[in-house]
């Protein structure tokens, strides 16, 4: 039980390894904060799941080497994404901008949102109007469900 | 019939979806660079330290700069290839020795064979940062105003440099109309 618990609360701790393998440090936290928050954006293009902060990749040292001194040097966060973006391409960026190459990328998901809520109307409208059929029989139809029922007891009686 | 039609087709187009994604590698990602004026830049030659390769030195032809390093294994592989293409003359092939010790890459020149003209030396892998480069040995074709014309990714093979390079090196060294 109690092995359980320590289990289940040492799995649920998020151990975040931030550039494990070279802490760097400000003087200013608010660099820091900005600097921590671009690497967590930018992927590493040698080991392509990872961000920058997370890999271990030679390049990825580099570039974080870089991010480093660029935001050191006060360059906006736009000025060193749009760096990265001239010499690796959208792809080094987590979130690509919206352009008419990743609008489906964008916008794909709701698009089977709407796929769905529509596939889901005409099931729940095909059901409704099958079950209204069962409930409404024209006269004639009466007519023969009455000569059927009848013929049924006939054949019990006899 | 429809009702069974349906998930048939639709099993079929993600199976065509799939092999569409499967013949594509995502490890080659597109530059950003094709087009564009290739990053200038000014590095000591690897041979000599005292003398600098200036992009302006490849301008005027057609040139191949092949991004190489002695620690880089897929280069061994497509090393002989470069070699055996650079007798013909066919090419004027550039290197960007690449994160490396001036050092390694001798002896590895000195081994294995030095197909380039020239190879600028990129120790601190600055110039490499500002082609994009990610994955060596990668290959740019440079036209003869040094915009880069097309990117290879990975090793070559003798089909990369039969049938795309040098049909690309022929169509740019044309004079333009």
């Amino acid at each position: 039980m109690i092995k359980t618990a320590l289990i289940i609360v040492l799995m649920s701790l998020n151990f975040t390894a931030y550039a494990a393998d070279n802490p760097v440090e400000f003087s200013n936290p608010e660099l820091q904060e900005r600097y921590y928050a671009l690497i967590d954006e930018i992927r590493c293009l040698v080991c392509q799941n990872q961000s920058l902060a997370d890999s271990h990749a030679d390049l990825a040292q580099d570039l974080r080497n870089e991010i480093y001194q660029k935001v050191l040097a006060g360059e906006k966060d736009e000025q060193i994404v749009t760096f990265l973006v001239e010499r690796y391409g959208d792809f080094v960026l987590y979130r690509p901008p919206l352009t008419k190459n990743t609008w489906l990328l964008w916008f794909g998901p709701f698009l089977f949102l709407l796929l769905g809520i529509y596939v889901a109307i005409r099931l729940i409208k095909k059901q409704s109007a099958e079950k209204n059929a069962f409930t409404e029989l024209d006269e004639t139809q009466q007519k023969r469900l009455t000569e059927l029922l009848n013929e049924d007891t006939d054949r019990n009686k006899g | 019939m429809i009702r069974y039609l349906l998930p048939l087709g639709i099993f079929a187009g993600l199976v065509l979806i799939f092999i569409y994604g499967l013949q594509h590698d995502p490890r080659l990602v597109p530059s950003p660079l094709i087009d564009k004026p290739a990053p200038t830049f000014n590095l000591p030659t690897l041979h000599s330290p005292g003398i600098n390769i200036h992009l302006d030195d490849l301008k005027g032809k057609v040139s191949l700069l092949n991004v190489w390093a002695s620690w880089c294994v897929a280069c061994r592989e497509e090393h002989p290839l470069l070699v055996k293409t650079s007798q013909t003359n066919a090419l004027n092939l550039y290197g960007l020795n690449y994160k490396d010790t001036r050092e390694d890459a001798l002896r590895w020149l000195n081994k294995l064979g030095n197909p380039y003209i020239e190879s600028a030396f990129d120790q601190a892998g600055t110039i490499g940062i500002d082609y994009g480069v990610y994955g060596v040995p990668e290959t740019f074709v440079l036209d003869k105003n040094g915009i880069i014309r097309y990117k290879h990714i990975g090793p070559l093979n003798k089909q990369d440099i039969d049938d795309i390079i040098l049909p690309l090196v022929k169509q740019l060294e044309q004079p333009a109309s």
